[in-house]
């Protein structure tokens, strides 16, 4: 029985690290390499040891695909590929082959020379495993190997996510990545098309939450940034340096330009310059507004965002700045949020998801009063707001897309346990399809019932389709054919054709039957009875009489004999070929009723 | 004219018919189609032989074709039932094509040509009954997604022949919603409304339960879901059509603009309170607050379910969607089921006020004008103010013009709230100071609509104190000037408020009652006479003096017949001016008095021309005299055509009247030419050119011709037959004995007439600064005005600019620079492009609109040309003659010499 297997090595009820392997049609593909934000010692990368215990891991998996540029999508590759050792190809869209070595880098940066971590990957590693990277374009089927394809569909989410179709034959799976239903302020929604893949894989952040009108979440921000601004407070809005930023970054340049307010608004990173470059060049990738305008003005340009110095944090006067990381769990955000939050004027906008653990967790619980390294305690009374402004769908964003993909059974990751089971029901319910949420290291096996192309010839094909009359789905159509199966090939020809290749001679089948009938007349006046007897009943076929006695309808031969025995009765010979037997069944229980009395 | 030879034509094509070509013979089917479509010829003839070459033909393309033209035939032929079931029956035996064109054609056929009515089949055999929408039911699911498409279309065709359809059909296209391909699925969207509107309160069962509801309801919610489809094309539609689905139930309509009220649609009776519950009590977190998201205790599987489909949070998804199309159709669908709905309109407010945040201008522009047009059902809050008015400061133009428009008709509920929107634009005026006009108007709409919450405001406003007295306020200051439009609109309905004005804001009144007496009403105030509020207070305007005024100025003039040329000179000259003044004062009846005045004016002119001494004179000694009568002529003309084209709202019956005095001028022309030319040639053709124009006339007013007894051309057509076989000497005579004994034709008054007038707002000619350029290159000029009631001002309206030397210049404004903010009135916003060659001084050139008119335009098209390959644009965009009808404006220009 053929099967598709698929175990999450990360991501699986969990929101990290997103790893998911995959056996489908005989072939193995791996959906992701990320790491985890939560964890500093191993278990921040996937375990790969259960791929194979020894052995390269590049004659175990036929290729890898990288949906997105977060590091939680991608950030054990280069370990992945150049520690533990893969060779094979490295698929991702060409946005993600730009901007990933950026954060790859940064990433490596911040735990080597900042954390001291020895036995990490270096920037020659990030460099080599880079150029095992195939760029591939959105819809573009590209064949990994002889059976093995994969395509690439619009995700928003971030600049060149993509979800992606892996197809081997008639078997297909579809790996969503992260993705998001609802256009921004600088991406568009994902869009899939009725595949009706086997297994959908799904992330499932957002899994009980329906977000109110995106408008609504712009209004809200604007107002209070504007608020905040007025009343000359500061404003921190700690972001990760990609995705998020830019929408916000936008839309605060927006509405700076609009309302000409000209309280300044600061980015941190040096990171950013070069990764507004990209967006700048992969207008492609955004939304149908950029898209349209970037002749005039290109979006990312930005006239009020400045870049930020340390220095400018103590400046006196109203500010908005951007600081990376969004969680507040290291770097400049959380320097900018200890020297702020003192003060009841200023503010910190929480913009997205947190990890338990992180200091945005804490102050978005509730806690003012923060435990900080060194015993120190840090009152927080500057206003904190949360505002979800995290791309990834919501509930109905997922229903939707499991809608317009069709799948036979959906799989769900990325996302906490508890809420998996809640969305796990719902499709369950909405859609009576299988719904799996396996935990990291649990393989779903799935069988498939795979359909076997059988070719069919033209001629056989029209001369089938002409004899129907009308089109009904209702009905399933009987077809005429031989089956020919050869070296694992089948092909559907006509029965004369298949003699023909096969140098058989055709048997003539025919049946013969008796059927006894009480005529004391003669045998040609009963033949004539017969005949215009049929030729009554059988309006729409061609009946004759022959010169010699016999009737035929179309080419059943009937003859009529006196009995041997009892002159009163006569036999009429029924003969037909296996091909009319149907016509011919019908005939001789036609006659086996009797003639009408009337005729003569 | 040319059917015979058009048959020959034909006969040559079936000729060639035998062609073994089919790319030949398709080409022929074709023309075959083309020819029959043409005027005067009679296609039954050839609809034998085309079914004859349907029947024996093998290349689908060619039967694709001949099927087509045996649809123009068709469609040529509407009466013949006969042939239309001939056809129809031709149809049906191709259906079972292996091609998808020849089945699209063949149910393109069927749905224009086939109807409803059963239609027994003659010989005996075989099915005798046919019911055209189930043959086109039983395409509904062809193999073919272009078959599919093309199934429902010839459905859709039915409909609009007003055939009406089978309620059968509805589950039929239902289940089509979920097909692959979008063009489908757009079809079927249309075809599901369609039989919404037929069948709006038939009961249909929902599936897996048993409970019933409305028709129009289920199509509702399948619509509303297909605004989350796939497919923008198909979302475009959905949003459109969920606009007219204004019979559906209004707690249906309600949840479109709740996303998270998932009511479904199997149990709402049961479960809908209880669903309510649900989300107040938060199954789903609103991503607004942190940790709102942690699920709650299990609940019954039963009681939620359906996400997916139902009419939930369909407007919320249709104005978020990612394509400004979608969004833009979901706004205008938002519009005009508010406008139907009162309580909805109050729903979908603070979504409209969300869309005033769009990035895409058009969209913002939209939801403005949206908001506009159902103001009068709703009333703004203190917050949603604060947010439509933050978009003043929108660097758009047409944004915030749009915006004051949905100003003056908002109701606003607090004195604050007043205060917020006076200040807001104040701001938008310091800002923008080109707004002023458009603010003051608003303002003064504000004012009006709201007396008692301006009525606290007012010391404030004016800065007066009880006990002190303050500066006076400088009076040229647009802001202020602001501030009293809007008080002084508030006091016109409030009379408590004047005893709050200071002094000086007595004389400021003065002042600005005269130079801004369209923003500033006459008030009542103490110690002053008002002449025209005392007046014109208590009566209805059924029995307004005014106009009964006009109508006995008018009726006057009627015994202009029996009066001696002096006094009915006189008298037309008195009625000129009184009519003239009453429009003066009466700005309602200012273009049903302008109008007759012109018309008398023109009578005034032809009675003073043959009033000269020209035509008793002897022959060489008029020579001079007869520029006068001349100039009346041309002047006569012009008039006429300023009747005819700057008026909106002539109907026909003043058309003939104006025509004629325009024929009358023709002929007061020929006969001055006729006097003051030597020599019979020149004449010839001149006469043979008037006796054109009066066929001319004849033909295009024929039925009007018997209300024109006694005039003029009903003469002259009597003496027609004479008139073209006469010399043209004799022509002349006759014509200007006719001409004499011609009675004065009454000017019927139109219900609703309105002069076209225009202002031009910039360039406002008060520069001094001359617009340097270099001379041989262009300088931009931005050109704004304001047009009111002129019929389509795209074709019409022109710019044109006067040089110092005479040159003149007309300039086609593009269609997209004419905006139409309100009914009858549009706004021109155009750049023109000057260029000159070097003047040594900066000079001015006048800048000034134009109404082109075209008078062929309204007549019937002649029959050659019908048929013909002329575009009608063609036609149409002929100018026969330019009015000018805006003030010129002066603009200071200096091209230099270019640098070498």
């Amino acid at each position: 029985m053929p099967e598709i297997r698929v175990t999450p090595l990360g991501a699986g009820q969990d929101v990290g690290r997103s790893c998911i392997l995959v056996s489908i049609g005989g072939k193995n593909v791996m959906l992701d390499c990320g790491m985890h934000m939560g964890f500093n010692d191993d278990r921040r990368f996937p375990d790969f040891s259960y791929i194979t215990r020894n052995g390269r891991l590049t004659d175990f998996l036929d290729c890898v695909i990288i949906s997105h540029f977060h590091l939680d999508h991608c950030g054990a590759l280069p370990y992945f590929s150049e520690m533990v050792g893969y060779d094979g190809p490295i698929y991702m869209t060409h946005p993600t082959q730009a901007i990933c070595p950026i954060l790859l880098e940064d990433y490596r940066k911040i735990a080597v020379d900042k954390k001291g971590e020895a036995n990490f990957f270096t920037s020659q590693m990030i460099k080599d495993c880079m150029k095992k990277v195939v760029a591939v374009h959105l819809h573009q089927t590209v064949q990994v190997d002889d059976e093995l394809e994969i395509k690439a569909y619009y995700a928003g989410h971030v600049l060149g996510a993509a979800m992606f179709q892996i197809k081997v034959g008639s078997e297909s799976v579809v790996y969503t990545g992260d993705y998001n239903m609802t256009p921004d302020r600088h991406l568009g929604a994902a869009w899939i098309d009725k595949c009706r893949p086997n297994l959908l894989i799904t992330e499932s952040t957002y899994a009980t939450t329906i977000r109110d009108s995106k408008r609504c979440r712009e209004r809200d921000f604007l107002k209070k940034v504007h608020e905040a601004v007025e009343r000359g407070g500061k404003v921190l809005i700690p972001v990760f340096a990609l995705g998020r930023a830019q929408e916000l970054c936008i839309l605060l340049e927006t509405f700076w330009e609009r309302m000409n307010l000209k309280a300044p608004i600061y980015f941190s990173t040096g990171l950013t310059e070069k990764a507004n470059h990209y967006y700048k060049l992969f207008i492609t990738w955004t939304n149908q507004k950029i898209r349209k305008t970037f002749v005039q003005r290109n979006m990312f340009e930005f006239k009020h965002i400045k870049a930020f110095d340390r220095a400018f944090a103590d400046n006196p006067g109203p500010m908005v700045v951007f600081a990376t990381p969004g969680m507040l769990h290291a770097g400049q955000s959380l320097q900018i949020f200890r020297k702020w939050a003192g003060n009841e004027k200023n503010m910190v906008i929480m913009p997205g998801y947190c990890v338990q653990g992180t200091v945005g967790h804490k102050i978005l619980s509730g806690q003012r009063k923060l435990e900080m390294e060194g015993r120190q305690v840090l009152e927080v009374k500057m206003q904190v707001e949360y505002m979800s402004f995290s791309a990834h769908a919501d509930a109905k964003g997922i229903m939707q897309l499991v809608g317009q993909a069709e799948p036979e059974n959906v799989l769900l990751v990325h996302g906490e346990a508890k809420k998996m089971e809640f969305l796990k029901q719902k499709i369950e319910q909405e859609f009576r399809v299988n719904c799996y949420m396996p935990a990291n290291g649990e393989t779903v096996t799935l069988p498939t019932s795979p359909s076997i192309p059988v070719g069919i010839s033209l001629g056989l094909l029209k001369r089938e389709m002409a004899q129907g009359l009308l089109p009904d789905a209702k009905k399933p159509r009987l077809l005429h054919g031989t089956l020919i199966m050869k070296d694992s090939n089948f092909r559907l020809v006509s029965s004369e054709q298949a003699l023909k290749e096969l140098g058989l001679a055709e048997h003539q089948l025919r049946f013969t039957c008796r059927v006894h009938l009480h005529d004391p007349r003669k045998e040609q006046e009963t033949a004539l009875r017969v005949y215009s007897h049929l030729k009554s009943v059988l309006k729409d076929h061609c009946v004759q009489h022959l010169p010699d006695g016999s009737v035929t309808v179309e080419s059943i031969l009937i003859q009529a004999a006196a009995h041997s025995e009892d002159p009163g009765t006569k036999v009429l010979l029924v003969s037909w070929t296996y091909q009319d037997e149907e016509l011919g069944s019908y005939l001789t229980s036609l006659l086996k009723k009797g003639l009408p009395q009337g005729a003569t | 004219m040319a059917a015979h030879l058009k048959k020959r034509v034909y006969e040559e094509f079936t000729k060639v018919v035998q062609e073994n070509d089919p790319s030949v013979r398709l080409k022929i089917a074709s023309l075959l189609g083309l020819l029959s479509k043409t005027a005067g010829f009679s296609p039954d003839c050839i609809m034998d032989d085309a079914i004859n070459i349907l029947q024996n033909e093998k290349s689908h393309q060619v039967l694709a074709q001949l099927l087509d033209t045996l649809l123009a035939i068709g469609t040529k032929l509407p009466e013949n039932q006969a042939i239309q079931n001939r056809l129809v029956d031709v149809a049906c035996k191709h259906l079972t094509d292996t091609s998808h064109g020849v089945r699209n054609k063949c149910l393109q056929l069927l749905g224009n040509l086939g109807s409803l009515e059963k239609s027994v089949t003659k010989d005996g055999e075989g099915l005798a009954v046919r019911d055209v929408q189930k043959i086109i039911g039983d395409y509904f699911s062809d193999q073919d997604p272009r078959v599919r498409t093309a199934a429902i279309k010839a459905m859709l065709q039915l409909h609009e022949r007003g055939l009406k359809l089978h309620q059968t059909i509805y589950n039929q296209a239902c289940k089509l919603l979920s097909d692959d391909y979008e063009q489908v699925r757009s079809a079927a969207v249309q075809l599901i409304w369609v039989v919404s509107q037929l069948y709006p309160e038939s009961i249909v069962p929902i599936p897996s339960s048993n409970e019933e509801i409305r028709l129009v309801d289920d199509a509702f919610g399948k619509i509303c879901h297909m605004v989350s489809d796939g497919s923008w094309v198909v979302r475009v539609q959905a949003a459109k059509l969920l606009g007219s689905m204004e019979q559906v139930s209004s707690h249906f309509l309600e949840q479109t603009l709740d996303k998270k009220l998932m009511s479904d649609l199997r149990r709402k009776r049961t479960a809908h309170e209880r669903a309510k519950e649900l989300y107040s009590s938060g199954e789903f977190s609103s991503g607004r607050k942190w940790g709102d998201d942690a699920p709650k205790e299990e609940i019954d599987t039963g009681a939620v379910n359906l996400i997916e489909s139902g009419a939930c949070g369909a407007f919320v998804h249709g104005l978020e969607d990612e394509m400004y199309e979608v969004r833009i159709a979901a706004v205008e669908a938002l519009c005009m089921l508010a406008q139907s709905s009162p309580s909805f309109a109050e729903k979908c407010l603070d979504f409209l006020v969300d869309m005033f945040n769009d990035e895409i201008e058009e969209v913002r522009l939209q939801s403005i004008h949206t908001m506009r047009k159902i103001s009068n059902n709703i009333t703004l809050r203190e917050d949603q103010l604060d947010t439509v008015l933050a978009v003043l400061e929108d660097s758009s133009r047409d944004i915030r013009e749009a915006l004051h428009e949905l100003l003056c008709c908002t109701n606003v509920s607090t004195k604050e709230g007043i205060h917020l929107a006076l200040v807001e634009l104040l701001k938008n005026l310091t800002k923008y100071p080109t707004d002023r006009d458009s603010i003051w108007k608003c303002l003064k709409f504000l004012g009006s609509r709201h007396p008692t919450l301006v009525l606290p405001l007012v010391p404030e406003l004016l800065s007066t104190h009880p006990f002190f007295d303050t500066a006076e306020p400088d009076m040229d200051d647009p802001a202020y000037i602001a501030v009293l439009v809007l008080i002084f609109n508030a006091a016109k309905t409030c009379p408590t408020m004047p005893a709050l004005f200071s002094d000086h804001t007595f004389r400021h009144y003065a002042y600005l009652r005269d130079s801004l007496s369209h923003l500033v009403p006459a008030l009542r105030l103490p110690g002053r006479k008002l002449v025209s509020s005392t007046l014109s207070a208590n009566i209805t305007p059924h029995e307004d003096p005014s106009h009964q005024f006009l109508q006995q100025s008018l009726e006057r003039v009627y015994s202009l017949q029996h009066l001696d040329p002096q006094g009915a000179q006189e008298l037309l000259e008195l009625t000129i001016r009184d009519l003239q003044r009453l429009g003066e004062l009466q700005s309602e009846l200012a273009g049903v008095a302008d109008f007759s005045a012109t018309y008398l004016r023109c009578q005034l002119l032809l009675i003073k021309a043959l009033q000269e001494k020209l035509w008793n004179v002897a022959a060489p000694l008029y020579l001079k005299q007869s520029d006068l009568a001349s100039a009346a002529a041309k002047q006569i003309m012009e008039e006429t055509y300023k009747m005819e084209f700057m008026y909106s709202g002539v109907e026909n019956k003043q058309v003939v009247i104006i025509h004629h005095m325009r024929l009358q001028a023709k002929a007061l022309q020929l006969i001055v030419t006729a006097r003051t030319t030597r020599g019979v040639d020149p004449l010839f053709g001149m006469c043979e050119k008037f006796l054109q124009e009066v066929d001319f006339f004849q033909r295009c007013f024929i039925a009007d011709l018997p209300h024109l007894q006694d005039s003029f051309v009903d003469k002259l057509l009597d003496l027609m037959p004479r008139l073209m076989t006469s010399k043209p000497v004799e022509v002349v005579k006759i014509v200007q004995t006719m001409l004499r004994q011609s009675t004065f034709l009454h000017l019927p008054l139109p219900e609703q007439i309105h002069k076209a007038s225009a202002t031009i707002i910039e360039p406002a000619g008060e520069s001094d600064n001359p617009l340097r350029f270099t001379s041989g290159l262009v300088v931009a000029l931005d050109v704004d005005a304001t047009l009111e009631h002129v019929q389509d001002p795209q074709n019409t309206v022109k710019v044109q600019v006067l040089y110092p030397d005479g040159q003149a210049q007309m300039i086609h404004p593009k269609p997209a620079d004419f905006r139409n903010p309100g009914p009858g009135r549009h706004r021109l916003i155009t750049q023109v492009y000057l260029s000159h060659t070097a003047w040594t001084e900066p000079c001015q050139v006048e800048v000034r609109l134009l109404l082109a008119y075209n008078s062929n335009s309204r007549l019937p098209k002649s029959p050659w040309v019908e048929g013909g390959e002329v575009s009608p644009q063609v036609e149409t965009s002929v100018i026969e003659g330019t009015i000018p009808f805006s003030k010129s404006v002066k603009v200071y220009i200096m091209p230099k010499p270019a640098r070498r």
